[in-house]
């Protein structure tokens, strides 16, 4: 520490806190390889044992932030009676789940 | 090969290029040689070979680490003696373009041999995260991760470690690679000003055990000009001494860590000026 160090605070902090916050996340993802295509194809059994939809209309976005992360799941459902000459309908079911950034809990071993 | 003593495969890796891995592979083989091991450093930059230009033996090389896994040279016929240290001995790396003629059970074989024959099996990694790097760290018992307090350096390492902890035959056993962070290209006076991640900054990030700080200096630009290992070339310098410390770390020596500094008058001191 230095007299000058007090007026003019150097750029380490930021680089510093820079590294935290993108190696917390570039870790979760390394420990946690296809979390997404684990989600995708549970929550789609679990759905499909339901109603009956079509695999290409689903979309999965996981948003990832500092502390929680969201989880959106995003699925049309075709009607099953429509009328006759009409345009086809659709419902659609969406899903939006907080998930709890957790590294801990998906590191295998410790090294 | 000291009877009764189990080789160790010792990787230097970095992820990022030119932080440092071959000039710090050549210091710490040579001063593990000084201190009376056998010591085989082995380059697997291949296409970019350069270990043997640090180490002076540029114009020794006949055969190299492909010609052995081909079956075109034994291992002995590849292997160059150092000419100032005689437990030291460099196996080249090759310069031809071809990537994947450095196979997988090739170096496995290789990497056995020397096990036979050396106490210390220095590899040379080189940059990325291909093939090249993945092989070097393959069979390794412990690894050098080689940082500078730099934020594409320390993000890189993290990689590599993480590559570590799942890519090597340790890992994939359920074992650990012993990890060893040695910072190098350290500018005491950068860190003092907040110019610079501190060592604790790249501790508490990286945080796995430092292994040594070697301070940015003209001695190690200048061994590598004449193709010396800075700890034979300069061996009294403040980055020879620093890279003997951690060689001994490695041997198991307790020996206490310096942060390097430097030395400045009051003026300096007040308004961290570095004098010129």
């Amino acid at each position: 520490m230095n007299l000058l160090s007090i007026f003019r605070r150097g750029s380490a902090p930021i680089a510093r806190e820079r590294l935290q916050i993108l190696l917390a996340h570039e870790r979760e993802a390394r420990d946690q390889p296809d979390l997404l295509g684990v989600l995708r194809e549970d929550i789609l059994a679990a759905i499909s044992r339901h109603v009956s939809f079509d695999p290409d209309k689903v979309q999965i976005t996981m948003d990832r932030g500092a502390t929680v992360s969201t989880l959106a799941v995003d699925i049309e459902i075709p009607n099953r009676r429509r009328p006759s000459g009409s345009l086809p309908r659709y419902n659609r079911l969406m899903i939006d789940a907080e998930v709890a950034s957790a590294r801990s809990q998906w590191t295998n071993g410790l090294c | 090969m000291s009877e009764g003593k189990s080789a160790r495969v010792l990787v230097v890796t970095s992820g990022k290029g030119g932080v440092g891995k071959t000039t710090s592979t050549a210091a710490m083989g040579a001063a593990l040689a000084h201190l009376g091991e056998k010591v085989v450093v082995v380059d697997f930059d291949v296409g970019l070979r350069n270990l043997d230009l640090v180490l002076g033996a540029e114009r020794r090389v006949v055969f190299d680490l492909i010609n052995v896994i081909n079956g075109v040279a034994k291992l002995q016929q590849a292997l160059i003696r150092d000419k100032r240290l005689e437990n030291l001995y460099l196996l080249p790396a090759s310069q031809t373009r071809d990537k994947d003629a450095l196979s997988e059970e090739g170096v496995a074989k290789v990497i056995a041999e020397l096990r036979t024959k050396f106490d210390w099996i220095v590899c040379d990694s080189p940059a990325g995260i291909e093939r090249g790097a993945t092989l070097a760290m393959r069979h390794a018992d412990a690894a050098i991760i080689v940082t500078n307090p730099e934020v594409s350096s320390v993000r890189d390492s993290d990689r590599i470690i993480g590559l570590l902890d799942s890519k090597t035959e340790r890992a994939e056993r359920g074992e650990c690679v012993d990890k060893h962070l040695l910072i190098t290209r350290y500018h005491p006076w950068r860190a003092a000003r907040g110019e610079m991640l501190s060592i604790e900054d790249v501790l508490e990030i990286l945080s796995i055990p430092l292994l040594g700080i070697i301070p940015e200096s003209e001695e190690v630009l200048r061994a590598s000009n004449v193709g010396s290992p800075v700890t034979v070339n300069a061996a009294l310098s403040a980055p020879a001494r620093a890279y003997f410390d951690a060689t001994r770390r490695l041997k198991g020596e307790q020996i206490p860590m310096q942060i390097p500094n430097e030395s400045r008058g009051i003026f300096n001191k007040l308004f961290g000026r570095k004098a010129a």
